[in-house]
């Protein structure tokens, strides 16, 4: 089967790869392009672990074909560090202990900047509503509400 | 496996391939085509995609709605003069599934997913349809009810007429979790007014059936009635009458039974 050639904007680099028919955005990103923070958790919708953003909305990279994505702009959360500093939500999630096992991690930040870069400063109403789709095993998800409406406060006040 | 992709620009192109390839499938959102090709799906051999800039058209601010095929759910949440659909658009999925999955591929959508297409079912849509001889405009009834023989036709767009009032139409999904979850069973209604009496009455039922369904029985309990407390007991006793839903993980045939007709009740007697 032939390769199609792809070329997309990933965390603000252009990129050039060869896909198989059929490849999901996940595999190409972990195993073509080497970015191993979006992670595979069930490859059905389910999780959220695999949660990216395209032109700045949060889509699950595991339901995504990865042709689609052709000339569009994916960042994830290898892209999220502002230089050799944490970005607000990832200090958010350490000082408020957020992570566990840090499976979920990676998809719950991605799903937290969609809803920051649109609503700077949500209720936590809002906040649950937009974590919804992402799935935590360990923390029992309080602590992950409140890193995000701590991120959000610093923002404001920063 | 792999498979081959195919990308049209227009959509009588894709649907000429849809129609002659049994093993090809149409790529709306691909919430549900691509969970299937990372299951291993072998019965898709050939993807379809149109970039059809027809596919993804909202044309709302008339008396009737259109809405292009390929719209997602977030596009209708951000459109004002489409509120009577947000709370069908909002009850489907997280924020990422509202962000890719799409009008199109939730008329296909098999238990407990479909919700969208209850309320469009409620609300009389229309499916415009291009099939492999050119394309044709098919009440959603009938649509559903031959969805399996749809499956080389590309949908195009449905369009409905918007309710005359808020209070009009009516929504309901029965989830276990919340915000989020697939439906126990959805529920919409709508109930035009005309000189003070109910002109036209729909329910509209998922999960109730293989397919969305119209429960009739209680659709003649409310024509031509005020919407009393004696119409919705009358309507509410007889939603069950042509339903043939079944036990699933989320819930059991018999526990659907039970809590239709209350939730019905609830739904039309406006209670949360
Ligand atoms: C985690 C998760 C949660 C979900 N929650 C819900 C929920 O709460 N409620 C709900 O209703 N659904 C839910 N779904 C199911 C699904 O996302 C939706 O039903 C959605 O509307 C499907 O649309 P799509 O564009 O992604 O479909 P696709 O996967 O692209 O397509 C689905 C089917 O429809 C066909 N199709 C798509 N577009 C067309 C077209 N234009 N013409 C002809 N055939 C077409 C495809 O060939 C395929 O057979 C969920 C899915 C996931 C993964
Ligand atoms: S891996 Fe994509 S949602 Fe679970
Ligand atoms: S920290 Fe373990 S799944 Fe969330």
């Amino acid at each position: 089967m032939s390769k199609t050639p792809l070329q997309f904007r990933h965390n603000g680099r252009d990129v050039a790869i060869f896909v198989d028919g059929g490849t999901n955005l996940l595999v190409a990103l972990r195993e073509l392009i080497g970015d191993m923070t979006p992670k595979f958790g069930c490859g059905q919708g389910g999780c959220g672990t695999c949660s990216v953003l395209i032109d700045g909305e949060l889509h699950l990279s595991c339901l995504t074909l990865a042709e689609t994505v052709a000339g569009r702009s994916i960042e994830t959360l290898d892209g999220m560090k502002q230089g050799p500093n944490l970005h607000p939500l990832q200090r958010a999630f350490a000082d408020n202990f957020a992570a566990q096992c840090g499976y979920c991690t990676p998809g719950m930040l991605m799903a937290a900047k969609a809803l920051l870069d649109r609503n700077p400063s949500p209720s936590r109403a809002e906040v649950v509503e937009a974590i919804s789709g992402n799935i935590c095993r360990c923390t029992g998800y309080e602590p992950i509400i409140n890193a995000i409406l701590a991120a959000a406060g610093g923002r404001a006040s920063a | 496996m792999a498979v081959t992709v195919k990308t049209f620009a227009n959509s009588a192109e894709a649907a000429a391939v849809l129609s002659s390839d049994r093993g090809a499938r149409y790529l709306g959102g691909g919430t549900l085509v691509m969970r299937a090709l990372n299951e291993g799906d072998v019965s898709i051999s050939t993807v379809v995609r149109a970039n059809d800039q027809a596919l993804a058209r909202i044309e709302a601010s008339g008396p009737r709605i259109t809405l292009g095929a390929g719209v997602t759910f977030a596009r209708i949440l951000g459109e004002r003069d489409l509120v009577f659909l947000h709370a069908p658009a909002r009850s489907i999925g997280g924020p990422a599934v509202r962000n890719m999955g799409t009008v199109g591929g939730n008329l296909f959508a098999p238990n407990p997913y479909g919700d969208f297409t209850v309320a469009l079912l409620a609300l009389d849509a229309t499916v415009a349809v291009q099939g492999g001889f050119g394309a044709r405009d098919i009440a959603i009834e009938e649509f559903l009810q031959s969805r399996e023989r749809q499956s080389g036709a590309l949908v195009l767009s449905v369009s409905c007429t918007r309710p005359t009032s808020a209070e009009a139409f009516r929504y309901r999904k029965v989830a276990r979790i919340k915000p989020k979850g697939g439906s126990v069973i959805t529920l919409a209604a709508h109930l035009p007014i005309s000189g003070g009496r109910i002109a036209g009455a729909r329910i509209a039922l998922g999960s109730m059936a293989p397919t969305q369904i119209r429960a009739k029985a209680a659709e003649r309990a409310l024509e031509g009635r005020i919407l009393d407390a004696a119409t919705i007991s009358a309507a509410a006793s007889a939603v069950t009458e042509g339903t043939s839903p079944s036990d699933n993980a989320l819930g059991s045939a018999w526990y659907r039974r039970e809590i239709v007709g209350v939730h019905l009740r609830r739904l039309l007697s406006g209670q949360e």
